[in-house]
């Protein structure tokens, strides 16, 4: 989580302030989780770390573990946070940054100081906005995490794997944390959107 | 003094500034004035830092600062649009640049109040800026500007947002705090108005060019071309010569020199008189006159009278 947010908050930056050359492109690209099945997105990172895949000389291991799920889920979720940046953004303009560089800021203390403070609620919402996706991603995660049980599973595969062996009172148990857990994210975005409503 | 030398600078096909040279004394007030699209935000932006010239060199204060990062050239800039950090408070944005330079609490705290005295904002110092009017912000900006004690002060169109009675109080204002406070101080107008307002100097610039630099009363009387005589105040041709329409004398007598022309209308504008004549074979003009010299004359529709101009003000054409 804390890693899509960094990925997130830098992505939207280089949208929305820089002057890449492969902008365009980029743009395109962090929309892609949203067009492209789950399962598919998983797929693709095991052609990527998997044997014999492109990266597959790591000395830990990608697939069927932690940092593949962890990789899944920012995949798929980055995409949340990039667009409820990106225009909160835009909208500031760069003329506080500006002014914050005339009274002596460094880029970093500008961004600090200045920029981050007025994202922030942009930035809360879609991080909550990706924790409801992560908590109920399966697809690619699926794919990916192997579903060993105890190790790799998440809350989402835990349900699926229950209720495929007929265990329902343990899938209803599971499914209950999980529908809490959607009920706490949803009250935290209905706490945070109205703030965010007021920085823009 | 700060110095431009021979600075150029594009957008694209857009040429911005074409060779700008320029020289502002030490604690005057100079205005950039021209038309939007003349160069002169782009131009103060340089001397800030904001932009980078493609060519051409920047002194402040005899030290070269081309290359230098706005951070570290000492300069406070006013933004058209407040650029108010609206997250702080206006004691926060005010001490902003203060708390950057790691000053001790005290002594930021007392600059603070000193400053928002200046600007006549004691007693906001816990409001936001979305709780201010615009010309209160606009002067918490220029206290945000002022804290760090600037050796240049650079203003972009600083009341270009605001209404025509709370600019005009504002700039009356910004003179007075001059004239106490005496930092080198250039602002950026579109408003010839203004810039004769309160400027010491006015640098007139038109498509990337500085047309002619020199005090406001001498830009007025002798305007070096056509642009500028025409950007600083209205203009009457006659003949081939350009004028001021003050400066066409009306007499009810033939005189050496002038030239008959008919009355076509009368407009009384309170202590104006609007006369427009029309002189045989040319354009329709409007004269200037007092009331008093109106009575005088006994200016009447369809009345002929004598023009001629006061030469020493003219333009030709």
């Amino acid at each position: 989580m804390p890693l899509n947010t960094v990925f997130g908050v830098l992505c939207a930056l280089a949208l929305a302030r820089g002057r890449l050359p492969g902008k365009a492109l980029l743009n395109a690209v962090i929309d892609l989780p949203f067009a492209v099945s789950p399962v598919v997105a998983g797929l693709a990172l095991i052609l990527v770390f998997g044997r014999g895949g492109w990266i597959d000389d790591l000395p830990f291991q990608v697939i069927f573990s932690v940092p593949g799920i962890v990789l899944a889920t920012i995949f798929i979720s980055v995409p949340f946070v990039v667009r409820e940046v990106t225009p909160v953004l835009q909208e500031i303009g760069d003329e506080q940054e500006q002014a914050a560089s005339t009274l002596g800021a460094s880029r970093w203390q500008a961004f600090r100081r200045v920029t981050l403070p007025a994202i922030r609620w942009g930035v809360a919402y879609g991080v909550v906005l990706s924790v409801a996706r992560c908590i109920g991603e399966f697809g690619a995660v699926s794919v990916v995490s192997g579903k060993i049980a105890g190790e790799t599973e998440t809350l989402t595969i835990l349900v699926e794997q229950r209720f495929q062996n007929f265990n329902l009172a343990g899938a209803y148990a599971a499914s209950a944390l999980l529908a809490f857990i959607a009920l706490a994210t949803l009250l935290a975005m209905t706490v945070i959107n109205p703030r965010r409503e007021d920085d823009a | 003094m700060i110095a431009v030398r021979d600075v150029r600078k594009s957008f694209g096909g857009f040429v911005a500034l074409d060779d700008v040279s320029l020289e502002i004394p030490d604690g005057s007030l100079t205005a950039l004035l021209g038309p939007s699209g003349s160069g002169k935000s782009t131009l103060l932006r340089i001397i800030a830092g904001l932009e980078q010239p493609d060519a051409g060199a920047i002194e402040i204060h005899g030290a070269d600062a081309t290359g230098v990062p706005p951070q570290r050239r000492e300069i406070g800039f006013v933004f058209q649009h407040y650029a108010a950090f609206k997250h702080m408070t206006v004691r926060d944005n005010v001490a902003f640049g203060l708390t950057i330079r790691k000053r001790p609490k005290a002594e930021v705290r007392s600059r603070v109040d000193e400053l928002l005295g200046v600007v006549g904002l004691a007693g906001y110092h816990e409001r936001y800026p979305n709780q201010l009017s615009g010309g209160q912000r606009q002067r918490m900006a220029l206290a945000r500007a002022l804290a760090v004690e600037p050796r240049v002060l650079l203003l972009d169109e600083p009341f270009g947002a605001l209404d025509a009675k709370v600019r005009t109080e504002l700039r009356e204002w910004l003179r007075r705090l001059h004239d106490e406070v005496h930092v080198t101080t250039v602002l950026v107008t579109h408003d010839q108005e203004e810039a004769m307002a309160i400027a010491d100097h006015i640098a007139v610039m038109d498509q990337g060019r500085i047309e002619q630099v020199g005090g406001p009363c001498e830009l007025y009387d002798r305007p070096a071309n056509r642009f500028v005589m025409g950007f600083l105040g209205p203009v009457a041709r006659v003949g081939d010569q350009l004028v001021r329409p003050h400066d066409l004398e009306i007499s009810a007598e033939p005189a050496g020199g002038a030239r008959p022309a008919v009355v076509a209308r009368v407009v009384h504008l309170g202590f104006e008189v609007r006369v427009e004549l029309e002189l045989e074979g040319e354009e329709a003009v409007w004269s200037q006159v007092t009331r008093r010299e109106a009575e005088q004359l006994d200016l009447a529709e369809g009345a002929t009278v004598w023009v001629r101009t006061a030469a020493e003000t003219a333009v030709p054409a």
